[in-house]
């Protein structure tokens, strides 16, 4: 059965036509959701895309955090659903409390367009499940704010929950621990920075994008 | 009767956390001729008219406010300033 994608737009999100696209090149099904619906209709899966939700007003994510929809991904969240929050989408997760720690201005206070090297730290969030651990990937960035910051007690818990789900083979934003994405402790909540729909065809450089989104929706 | 208070919140980055904006201006006032300046903390200020019974429900309104919107506690602290509307 083809997953259905359900990939959420703020005002100011500006990646979601290029997720729903990458994540039909992998035999998905995605479709948008309005910030403003309360409900995610029959999702399998859910993509918070990046941009610049609400402006990023007050803090990046601050405000989409209460979104009408934010309630539903939430529950959906709690009961296990996979949900992925991607750049923006990720900083969103993290106001949410879905996830834990914050996103911050990077450390070169330049913001970061370029393509990155990967590599996989754990393969048990629905992001990772189709790669190997030590595995190597080149996806770009695109961010101000990815400077991923958190207390030593979340670090400490993040390591001992193989939650440290990606990380930079070379640090482009001051990330703690290199840090590029995480997931909850249960694996069906993760957040990265980088972004895998810009790396999801021969055409953008890479492809190696399209091998995280396969696992998102190749089910379980 | 409830009374307005002129509220301001001074939300900065937690000690620790790297500020490299404030890092950057500090680098940058010796070049004007101040030298001798350090700690340089950048953050923002946020200020706004609350209505409350008193001074100290005015407070638990605006650190609510805090917790919930305006900082966020992972890397920022807070100080709030009331005192009575003009």
């Amino acid at each position: 059965m083809t997953a259905k994608v359900g990939v959420v737009v703020f005002p100011g999100t500006n990646c979601e036509h290029d997720v729903v696209e990458a994540v039909d090149s992998v035999g998905g099904c995605g479709r948008l959701l309005w910030h403003k619906d309360t409900g995610l209709a029959d999702v399998d899966a859910v993509i918070l895309p990046g941009g610049f939700a609400h402006g990023d007003y007050l803090r990046t994510g601050a405000m989409a955090r209460f979104s009408p929809i934010m309630g539903a991904v939430t529950r959906f969240a709690r009961d296990g659903g996979p949900v992925v929050g991607i750049c923006n989408g990720f900083q969103i997760l993290t106001e949410a409390r879905l996830l834990p720690g914050a996103l911050y201005k990077n450390r070169g206070l330049k913001f970061l367009c370029q393509t990155t090297r990967l590599r996989v730290a754990s393969t048990g969030s629905v992001l990772t499940r189709a790669v190997g651990i030590g595995d190597e990937l080149n996806i770009p960035i695109n961010h101000f704010e990815g400077n991923y910051v958190c207390s030593e007690a979340t670090l400490s818990e993040l390591r001992e929950t193989g939650s440290i789900v990606l990380t930079y083979k070379r640090n482009p934003n001051g990330s703690t621990s290199d840090i590029a994405g995480i997931s909850n402790k249960k694996g069906n909540v993760v957040g990265l920075m980088p972004h895998p729909e810009r790396a999801a065809h021969p055409l953008l450089g890479s492809t190696d994008g399209a091998l995280l989104l396969k696992g998102l929706v190749g089910g379980e | 009767m409830s009374q307005a208070f002129d509220a301001a919140v001074e939300v900065s980055l937690r000690d620790g956390i790297a500020d490299p904006e404030g890092l950057t201006i500090e680098r940058a006032l010796p070049a004007l001729g101040f030298s001798g300046v350090s700690g340089v903390r950048v953050g923002k200020c946020l200020r706004f008219v609350v209505e409350a019974s008193d001074e100290a429900e005015a407070r638990r309104q605006v650190e609510a406010m805090c917790e919930r919107l305006l900082a966020n506690p992972v890397i920022e602290d807070v100080d709030i300033s009331l005192s009575p509307a003009p």
